[in-house]
C-alpha cells in the first residue's frame, strides 16, 4: 500500500515537472474544462427561465445535482483517463513497457495519465453545491462531508468500472470502437432527474450503464428527496459491484495480450 | 489549376469512405444527443404551447436538424493543421504551388461531403424513426437550408483555420482549439436556440459569427423565418463570410513570417 502511494506522489512530482514547462497552457487548460461546464450549467439556467420544474425538480434542486455530478467526473478526469489507452498502449505498443514492471498495470497506466486540472471541477461542483444549497436552505447535517465523501468515490468506482470494462474491449478487437466517446455522451443523461425519460432509458441508466448513479441518486441524498434516497443508498453497492467487474474484465482481457509487431 | 483543388476534395471523400466504419458509432452519438436534448425539452414544453418562438414539435426539429447539420459542417480542420505547424511538415506544403488554407478548405469539403451522404442523411432517418421530428413541406424551406448548411461549412471551416493557425503563435494551442469548441456549441445555438437565451446574451450572440453556423439556418428550417427573412439570414452568412476572410488572411500572411518548427 505505502508503494502505490509513493508512486502516486512520484508521479505526480514528475507530473509538475513536465507541465511547468508549458505554464500558460496549463491554465488554458482548465479555462476551456471550465467553460465546458459553463455551458451545461448555462443550459439548466436559460431552460428553468423558461419552465418552474424539470420532472419535479426545481432549478435549485437540478444546478444542485450538476454540482454533485462535477465532483466525482472531476476526480475520475483526474485518475483514471483511458481515452487513448487503445492508441497508445495497444497500437503503439507501450503496453509491453507497462507490464515489464513490478506494480498493478492497471493503475501504472492510470497514473502515466493524471490530469490534475480536472480537479478544479471538482471544486466548482463544491461550491455550486453550496451556493445552491443556501439559496433551498439545506440543513448541513454531520453526515454531510462523510456521505459526500463515499457518495463521490463510489461514483468515481462505477465510472472507472464502466470505462475499463470498455477499454478490455480492445483486447480483443484490433480496431479502435469509439465506444467510449459513446459513453462519454450517455453521462450526460445522468446528470438530469431520470424521471423525464421514458422507462426502457431509466432502466439503462440505472442498472446497465448507471450513470445515474453518478449524478442524480446520490444527489437526491443530500436534497432529502424521498422518492429516490433509497436509490442513494445504494450507490457504495453499485460501485463495489461495478469496480469489481471491471477489474475482472480487465485481468481477463490482459492475459490474452500478446503485443503488437514492431 | 482548378482540377489540382478538386483532387484534394475527391482524395479526401475517398479517404473517409475507407474509414467510414468509424462514422456509425458517430451517428449513434448524434442520435444520443439529440435524445438528451428531446427529453429535457419534452419535459419542459409539458404543456406550454410555445417557448422562445418554437413549439414543442418545432423544437425537437431544431434539435434533430442542428445536430445532423453539425454532423455536416463539423471538421477537425483545426487540429490537422495545427498538427502540421508542429511536426513541421507545413514547410514542405508552403513551398508547393498552391495555397495551403485554400488547399485545407478543400479536403474540409471533401470530408464535408462524406459525413452529408454517410453521416447526415442516414442519421436524419434514424432521428425521425427514434423521434417526432416533422420536416418543412415548402420546397423554399428546404432549397434555403441546403444552401444555408454550405455557408454554415464555410464560416466554421473559416474558424476552424483561424484557431489552427494560432498554432504558429502559441506552441501549444490545445486548450484553445478546446475553448473554441465549446464556444461554438453554444453561441452557434448547437445546445440552446438562441430565442431562448436571456436578453443581452441572445444580443451577444448577434453580433458574433457563430450563430450563422446553426441557429439561422434551423430557424430557416423549423419554418420560424420566412419570407424576406430567408434572405435577410443569407446576407448576415455572405457577410459574416467575407468579415472572417480578413483574421484569416492576416493570421496566415503573419504566420508564414514566423513559421520555426519544434523538433522534427
Amino acid at each position: 500500500m505505502m508503494y502505490y502511494l509513493g508512486l502516486i506522489s512520484e508521479y505526480l512530482k514528475n507530473y509538475m515537472k513536465s507541465r511547468l514547462t508549458y505554464r500558460a497552457d496549463f491554465w488554458v487548460e482548465v479555462v476551456s474544462d471550465l467553460l465546458f461546464q459553463a455551458t451545461n450549467l448555462i443550459f439548466i439556467l436559460v431552460i428553468f427561465m423558461h419552465t418552474d420544474s424539470l420532472g419535479g425538480w426545481s432549478e435549485n434542486e437540478v444546478v444542485f445535482v450538476y454540482g454533485f455530478f462535477m465532483v466525482p467526473y472531476g476526480l475520475f478526469s483526474c485518475f483514471v483517463n483511458l481515452w487513448n489507452f487503445s492508441e497508445r498502449y495497444i497500437v503503439k505498443g507501450e503496453l509491453d513497457r507497462v507490464m515489464t514492471r513490478p506494480a498493478h498495470n492497471l493503475f501504472q497506466i492510470f497514473l502515466e495519465n493524471v490530469d490534475p486540472p480536472a480537479l478544479v471541477g471538482s471544486a466548482i461542483g463544491l461550491v455550486i453545491m453550496g451556493i445552491s444549497g443556501a439559496q433551498m436552505d439545506l440543513h448541513m447535517a454531520w453526515w454531510f462531508i462523510p456521505a459526500l465523501i463515499i457518495m463521490s468515490l463510489s461514483a468515481v468506482a462505477i465510472y472507472t468500472g464502466i470505462y475499463t470494462i470498455l477499454t478490455s474491449i480492445s483486447f480483443f478487437s484490433d480496431a479502435p470502437t469509439g465506444i467510449i466517446p459513446l459513453m462519454y455522451n450517455m453521462q450526460s443523461y445522468g446528470r438530469y432527474p431520470v424521471t423525464i425519460y421514458n422507462r426502457a432509458i431509466q432502466v439503462v441508466l440505472t442498472w446497465i450503464l448507471p450513470f445515474a448513479f453518478v449524478g442524480v441518486y446520490p444527489a437526491s441524498l443530500f436534497l432529502h428527496r424521498e422518492d429516490m434516497q433509497h436509490m442513494a443508498l445504494l450507490t457504495p453497492v453499485m460501485g463495489a459491484v461495478f469496480l469489481t467487474l471491471g477489474l475482472l474484465a480487465w485481468n481477463f482481457g490482459i492475459r490474452r495480450y500478446r503485443g503488437a509487431g514492431s | 489549376m482548378l482540377s489540382v483543388y478538386t483532387d484534394f476534395i475527391r482524395i479526401r471523400f475517398l479517404t473517409m469512405l475507407a474509414y467510414r466504419v468509424n462514422y456509425y458509432t458517430g451517428i449513434l452519438i448524434y442520435s444520443m444527443n439529440i435524445g438528451v436534448y428531446y427529453f429535457t425539452y419534452k419535459a419542459i414544453y409539458g404543456d406550454a404551447g410555445s417557448i422562445g418562438g418554437f413549439s414543442a414539435a418545432q423544437m425537437t426539429t431544431y434539435v434533430a436538424v442542428s445536430w445532423m447539420a453539425r454532423a455536416f459542417y463539423f471538421n477537425n480542420l483545426d487540429r490537422e493543421i495545427s498538427t502540421e505547424i508542429r511536426d513541421g511538415s507545413i514547410a514542405i506544403q508552403m513551398i508547393r504551388p498552391y495555397n495551403y488554407v485554400l488547399v485545407k478548405v478543400m479536403q474540409g469539403l471533401g470530408e464535408g461531403m462524406f459525413r452529408f451522404l454517410l453521416f447526415m442523411i442516414p442519421g436524419m432517418a434514424i432521428a425521425m424513426l427514434l423521434f417526432p421530428v416533422t420536416l418543412p413541406t415548402d420546397p423554399v424551406a428546404w432549397i434555403s437550408f441546403l444552401v444555408m448548411l454550405f455557408f454554415s461549412f464555410l464560416i466554421n471551416t473559416q474558424i476552424n483555420i483561424i484557431t489552427g493557425l494560432t498554432a504558429f503563435f502559441v506552441e501549444n494551442n490545445e486548450g484553445m482549439m478546446r475553448m473554441k469548441r465549446v464556444v461554438v456549441d453554444l453561441f452557434s445555438g448547437l445546445i440552446l436556440p438562441i430565442s431562448l437565451f436571456p436578453g443581452w446574451l441572445a444580443t451577444f450572440a448577434q453580433w458574433l459569427p457563430f450563430q450563422a453556423i446553426t441557429y439561422l439556418p434551423g430557424s430557416v428550417f423549423t419554418g420560424r423565418v420566412k419570407g424576406v427573412g430567408i434572405w435577410n439570414v443569407l446576407g448576415i452568412q455572405i457577410i459574416w463570410l467575407i468579415v472572417l476572410l480578413v483574421p484569416m488572411i492576416i493570421i496566415w500572411r503573419l504566420a508564414r513570417r514566423r513559421l520555426f518548427v519544434q523538433g522534427g
